[in-house]
């Protein structure tokens, strides 16, 4: 059984025919193409499918798909500007904050939500925004700098290599 | 990849349509908040309706109020709202805590506190796909007539494991239920049973509107603890909310526990307000109370982790209990 729906990701309209019983993520991957949202537990767990709704991380594993009608999506694929990667994708790359990588599209996800509302955010704030993000390779110290870092970078204005005084 | 079975999604307008919904589609349909229990559990095929009702997006489900002593939360208020809303961190201190462990940031952001109350029981033999429970033999709780808990046992043993439910035991909350008969009201005290197939009095059919809270006295002090693995994502291993209200003296003059994440309903702790009442919240009281709670619980190997240790955990909750709300 098939729906067609109205979904709005990453500034682009899609018309789409989803069968009814899709998730976010299952839309998102197979009728979509947008891979880059992980399909880790795909029940709610880890947090490697997290996308960003109106403006907040949320699991897109456990969302059927309907309830993201009507709102904005933003994946990992959306992340990177016109000009390039995002302050903090490459304070993810200067750092070395990614290892396997499988965490990091939902990671980017959760820690630009909160970077958006708040790019002075401590060391606390970040680790309770990503305490829903399991890392199984980095145990979670160079996220945290790379986070510090992009916020640090957003709310000057300057860029991460800058800032830490790479070339 | 677990996928889902095939249904239809309804998105109704407001709550009569969605009462509707319901009651044209009984026995093939539930009620779908957050979703954060109920998607899992219908990857895991433990349910499989032919139709969903979405109330998430029912103005009647929705807001956070004070009126004339009343405190109301819609069913459909998300966890992350109440954790973060100053009146219930003001007021209700217990619950937003509660609201606030719950899982992990993103989940509290989907899952409402209606759905925490309504949350279906936990086991390690049936939170499991449909092959693992197959390879293993079905039990009672869904498709078998055995419990591989209690070998032999006739009834579920399924823990309640809802964080904020615990905590809304301890506030005199009532909740307002909606179904083709039209309204009622019903102490959440009265609500739960110990069946762990279906612990709530409520029909599959009915809607939790809203939950009624009302204002504490002054005085009043409350703790919510909760014992897990890892500090989020983790549902309860056990846990344990208190509330008390103590004289200007400091003397207790009312005192409740609720404990849960042992059987199929969170467990009003008997006997503790004799020993209390009177008296300062001091060790020796503190002692008697947490030895009680000992006493009384019994945790079961129904979800991981040894069920000694769990018991054994209980009084360090209740001491941890106490010892904030006499601080
Ligand atoms: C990884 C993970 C960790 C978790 N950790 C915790 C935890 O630590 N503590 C905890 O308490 N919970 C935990 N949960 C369980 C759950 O996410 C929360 O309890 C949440 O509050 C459920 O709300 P929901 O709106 O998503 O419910 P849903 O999944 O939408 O619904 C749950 C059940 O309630 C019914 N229902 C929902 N709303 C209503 C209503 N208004 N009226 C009638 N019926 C209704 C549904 O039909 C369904 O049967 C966890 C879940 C996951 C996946
Ligand atoms: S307690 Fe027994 S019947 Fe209930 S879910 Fe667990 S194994 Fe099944
Ligand atoms: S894939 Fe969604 S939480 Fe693991
Ligand atoms: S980098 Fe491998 S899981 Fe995070």
């Amino acid at each position: 059984m098939k729906q067609i729906l109205e979904l709005r990701v990453n500034g682009d309209r899609h018309e789409v025919g989803v069968p009814t019983h899709f998730t976010l993520l299952e839309t998102l991957r197979y009728v979509l193409g947008l891979t880059g949202s992980k399909q880790g537990c795909d029940k709610g767990d880890c947090g490697a499918c997290t996308v960003i709704v109106d403006g907040e991380a949320v699991l897109s594993c456990i969302m059927p798909v309907q309830e993201a009608e009507g709102r904005e999506v933003r994946t990992v694929e959306g992340i990177a500007g016109r000009r390039g990667a995002h302050p903090l994708q490459k304070a993810f790359d200067l750092t070395g904050a990614a290892q396997c990588g499988f965490c990091t599209p939902g990671i980017l996800c959760s820690a630009l939500a909160l970077l958006e509302v708040n790019p002075q955010a401590d060391r606390d704030e970040i680790a309770r925004a990503l305490s829903g993000n399991l890392c199984r390779c980095t145990g979670y110290t160079k996220i945290f700098e790379a986070v510090l870092l992009a916020g640090q970078a957003m709310s000057s204005g300057r860029e991460p290599a800058e800032i830490i005084g790479e070339p | 990849m677990l996928r889902l079975h095939s249904y239809v999604y309804h998105r109704p307008a407001n709550l009569e349509e969605a009462v509707a919904l319901l009651t044209e589609h009984a026995g093939d349909v539930l009620p779908i908040a957050g979703g954060t229990d109920l998607v899992p559990n219908m990857k895991h095929r433990l349910f499989t309706p032919g139709h969903l009702v979405a109330l998430r997006g029912l103005r009647e489900l929705k807001g956070i109020s004070d009126a004339d002593g009343l405190i109301r939360l819609g069913a459909a208020e998300s966890l992350a709202s109440i954790a973060a809303d100053p009146l219930i961190k003001e007021v209700l201190p217990s619950l937003a805590e509660a609201c606030g462990d719950i899982s992990g940031p993103q989940l509290r952001r989907m899952g409402t506190i209606g759905g925490n109350v309504c949350l279906d029981t936990r086991c390690t033999y049936y939170n499991q796909t449909f092959f693992w429970r197959q390879a293993l033999g079905f039990c009672l709780k869904k498709d078998g007539d055995d419990c591989h808990v209690v070998k032999g046992g006739t009834r579920c043993v399924a823990a309640h494991s809802a964080d904020a439910a615990t905590a809304l035991m301890t506030l005199d909350a009532s909740l307002e239920l909606a179904g083709p008969g039209g309204r009622r009201s019903l102490p959440i005290e009265q609500f739960f049973t110990s069946d762990g197939v279906w612990n709530r009095r409520m029909d599959a059919a009915e809607i939790l509107v809203a939950i009624h809270v009302p204002r504490p006295a002054p005085g009043s002090r409350f703790s919510f603890q909760k014992l897990r693995i890892r500090n989020s994502i983790d549902f309860p291993l056990v846990n344990l909310a208190a509330a008390c209200r103590l004289d200007a003296d400091g003397k207790v003059e009312s005192l409740r526990m609720v404990a849960s994440g042992m059987g199929a309903y969170p467990r009003k702790i008997g006997k503790i307000e004799d020993a209390a009442r009177g008296n300062r919240l001091e060790d020796a009281v503190i002692e008697t109370i947490a030895h009680e709670t000992f006493r009384q619980s019994r945790p079961l190997d129904n979800i991981p982790v040894d069920k000694d240790w769990r018991r054994a955990m209980v009084p360090v909750l209740a001491r941890r209990a106490l010892e904030a709300m006499a601080g």
